[in-house]
């Protein structure tokens, strides 16, 4: 299986496709020429994206990755190529998603010698990896990015750097394919504690008032992780709800489902969350945006925790049952003991549990007030929801209301159709992300839902649609403002709209056509339908500009510092927040 | 203040791979979470097998040592996490050197403590002594507080090794 006398560079494209790589996102330069000379001399099947800047690779490999399943892959130069990729890196460890970035470093000889476009990468990306190499040996290369691989993908799954000196690149090495290559260390535990889960069986089938709570946890662990989820359900008739990062685990039409919860969840999730008495966990990690007021987080309720990551468990919330494990293991597990045990959910408790839910949900929190004369932003999430239902789509988000809107009022009825930047929240995520999806999904309907501020972040990657021909659409949702930024001031801020305002905006149907892609405006409730139809039949890149009202506000809403019982709905919204809340993001 | 709120000073064990980085590895998680070190020694412990040994005194809540311990097994070089401090009562040791400026009276009064500290002379000239010390933290600081006035002008302190009692390894 060794092979000697082939070069560095060799090695990189040998490894990769050895490991089953079919697109990566780059850019070149001159720490990483070698490379890229070796993918235009050999014979391979590798598609290389070329992006306009190296954060969109690293999202537009983020993109891949969510909606496959499998890494992404990234190649970029030392210096300024790696600094550039650090946002993307950071929010793929934030939201466990397996990456593979290579970056070009200057050659061993002049590292840590101020050398030009060098940089510490494998140091200024330590606390932004899952893992990170610099690989100073060529014999070591081919080992190296075959653990690159396990680790980015195995247990938790995150975003891993290997850092590749230039005269690396052209020395020869020695191959090694990834069946000789096993990792000495890391071996994350993917089974959970039966003992714990017969534990958890027991809590779940005395429960009066359950909550089934999920997360990108269940994503990650694959496709028969949603399925064991939706027979969990069914088997026990509880409600389930999700995080941002899980939504499309389970099914959105469900008469089960409650909704997103958290900070801008539904009224019904987070009272649910408030007043159950068994909360099941299931690949969720208690983030400060889902819990609200710690303190005040399900004061009553037996919690079980299911999570890959042992660092997750008892990190913000304490919990009474934690099962260390990957969801679907835990979940197949979960469910052969309630079968075997023949668990019966308690009948008249869960039906006067589902009552008082039902109460919530007549609050009808999501409701708005229609206008005929402006486009309100959640009628054109019900819209594009509506009119895309149907096809095989995907949804991209950027960062902010529209965000939201899109969570709440897009249903999402599978996994892996929903990429959004969850943990960092990272505007300018989702064009490039859309890039990756549809460079996965050619022939499927892949939408960015953004926002005119977060869009200009990354617009520039408009530029690569067009080159490679990816019919992406960018449904703009246009109010002039940093519109979250813009809520938050009449909230707390005593409407002070400081610096929330663009002025200037482009227009975003010739920029459209400057790139060489298809602008679309819209401004008449009555004439929405009609341009989201043309946007869909276009098979070229479109950047959709939605003028929407400029002053709606997101609700329901979980001010900060307060507890999931403390929401404000649209009508309430005149309610002030705690001197202590405001200092909280 | 609850007890799983007050403040427990714990003494860690990690077994890692000597490989470039890791040290920072360990270091950056602790800044970067704001996680206390008050003592930190780190050495090879096994050639053949390229492992180190990281010790590691650190203080916090109960909840913040267990998310110390959990973090820090889940990076990626490292082999195991001990907790030396709830397994075991752990054997904890340090080294010091300790330079005293002294003439006279004093000069005699450091030589008769040192004595009853087995503190060991490893340098001298005719106005200085370099004393050597090993000891748990505690006799160290009492050491050094002792010779604060007879003219101690220099402490280097190794930082705590430590290792469980009985007959099991890590």
């Amino acid at each position: 299986m060794t092979e000697n006398g082939i070069t560095g560079a060799e090695i990189v494209i040998r490894a990769l496709e050895d490991q089953g790589v079919e697109v990566i996102f780059g850019y070149p330069g001159g720490a990483v020429l070698p490379i890229y000379d070796e993918l235009f001399q050999r014979d391979h099947n590798i598609r290389h994206v070329l992006v306009r800047h190296e954060q969109g690779a690293v999202h537009a490999a983020e993109g891949y990755a969510r909606a496959t399943g499998k890494p992404g892959v990234v190649l970029v130069t030392s210096g300024p190529g790696a600094t550039n990729a650090v946002t993307g890196l950071t929010d793929a460890l934030m939201d466990s998603i397996p990456l593979v970035v290579l970056t070009g470093q200057v050659p061993t000889a002049l590292i840590g010698n101020d050398a030009f476009q060098e940089a510490d990468t494998v140091g200024i990306t330590r606390p932004c990896t899952k893992h990170n190499w610099l690989v100073k040996d060529p014999h070591d290369l081919a080992r190296v990015i075959h653990e690159a691989f396990y680790v980015a993908t195995k247990g938790r799954p995150g975003p891993v750097v290997i850092d590749i000196p230039k005269d690396v690149q052209f020395a020869e090495g020695s191959y090694v394919g990834p069946g000789n290559v096993a990792h000495r260390t890391y071996k994350p535990r993917v089974k959970g504690d039966l003992e714990k889960i017969k534990d958890a069986v027991d809590a779940i089938a005395a429960a009066k008032k359950p909550v089934i709570y999920t997360g990108g946890g269940v994503i990650n662990s694959g496709p028969a992780a949603s399925q064991l989820l939706r027979e969990l359900a069914r088997l026990t008739g509880y409600p389930v709800t999700s995080t941002l990062m899980g939504l499309g685990a389970f099914p959105a039409d469900d008469p089960q489902w409650l909704g997103m919860l958290g900070m801008h969840g539904t009224w019904e999730a987070n009272h649910a969350m408030h007043q159950c008495d068994v909360m099941l966990c299931v690949g969720a990690r208690f983030d400060d945006r889902v819990t609200g007021r710690l303190d005040a987080f399900s004061p009553n309720s037996t919690k079980i925790h299911i999570d890959i990551d042992p660092s997750s468990i008892n990190k913000n919330v304490i919990v009474d049952i934690p099962i260390v494990g990957d969801v679907a293991h835990v979940l197949e597990d979960l469910i052969r003991v309630w079968k075997a045990k023949v668990c019966r959910p308690d009948k008249t408790a869960l039906e006067q549990w589902w009552h008082e839910i039902d109460g919530w949900r007549a609050r009808n929190c999501l409701a708005y007030a229609p206008s005929r004369s402006v486009i309100k932003p959640q009628h054109a999430i019900e819209r594009l929801y509506a009119l895309t239902k149907d096809r095989d789509t995907y949804i991209t988000t950027e960062v902010g209301q529209h965000q939201m809107w899109a969570a709440q009022f897009f249903r999402f009825q599978e996994p892996n159709r929903w990429m959004t930047s969850g943990g960092l929240g990272t505007m300018g995520y989702g064009l490039p992300a859309a890039v990756g999806v549809q460079m996965a999904f050619p022939d499927s309907l892949v939408v960015d839902i953004a926002g005119e501020a977060s869009v200009q972040m990354t617009m520039q990657e408009m530029s690569t649609a067009v080159q490679y021909d990816l019919p992406i659409k960018i449904f703009i949702l246009n109010n002039e403002y940093m519109g979250m930024v813009r809520q938050w001031q009449e909230l707390l801020h005593g409407g002070r709209y400081s610096h929330s305002y663009s002025d200037s905006l482009p227009d975003f149907v010739k920029l459209a056509e400057a790139y060489g892609a298809v602008g679309i405006r819209a401004s008449d409730p009555a004439s929405l339908d009609d341009a989201i139809a043309e946007m869909i039949d276009i098979k070229r890149p479109v950047l959709f500009d939605c003028v929407v009202d400029k002053t709606e506000n997101c609700f329901p809403m979980i001010p900060s510092g307060a507890a999931h019982n403390e929401m404000i709905l649209s009508d309430l919204a005149e309610q002030s927040v705690s001197d202590a809340g405001k200092t909280l993001v | 203040m609850s007890a799983s709120e007050a403040i427990q000073t714990h003494t860690i064990a990690a077994l890692v791979d000597n490989e470039a980085g890791v040290l920072a590895r360990v270091i950056g998680l602790f800044s970067g979470r704001g996680y206390n070190i008050e003592s930190l020694t780190v050495a090879e412990v096994d050639a053949e097998e390229h492992t180190s040994r990281i010790t590691i005194v650190t203080s916090g809540s109960a909840q913040v040592i267990e998310q110390i311990k959990a973090q820090l097994d889940r990076l990626v070089p490292v082999h195991r996490v001990v907790d030396l401090t709830v397994e075991t009562v752990p054997l904890e040791r340090e080294l010091a050197l300790l330079k005293l400026r002294a003439s006279g009276e004093k000069r005699v009064e450091s030589l008769r403590l040192a004595d009853a500290f087995r503190a060991r002379v490893v340098d001298s000239t005719l106005n200085s002594f370099v004393f050597e010390l090993t000891g748990a933290p505690e006799k160290i600081n009492a050491f050094i507080e002792l010779m604060g006035p007879l003219g101690l002008i220099d402490v280097s302190r190794t930082g705590v090794a430590a290792i469980s009692r009985g007959a099991e390894p890590l």
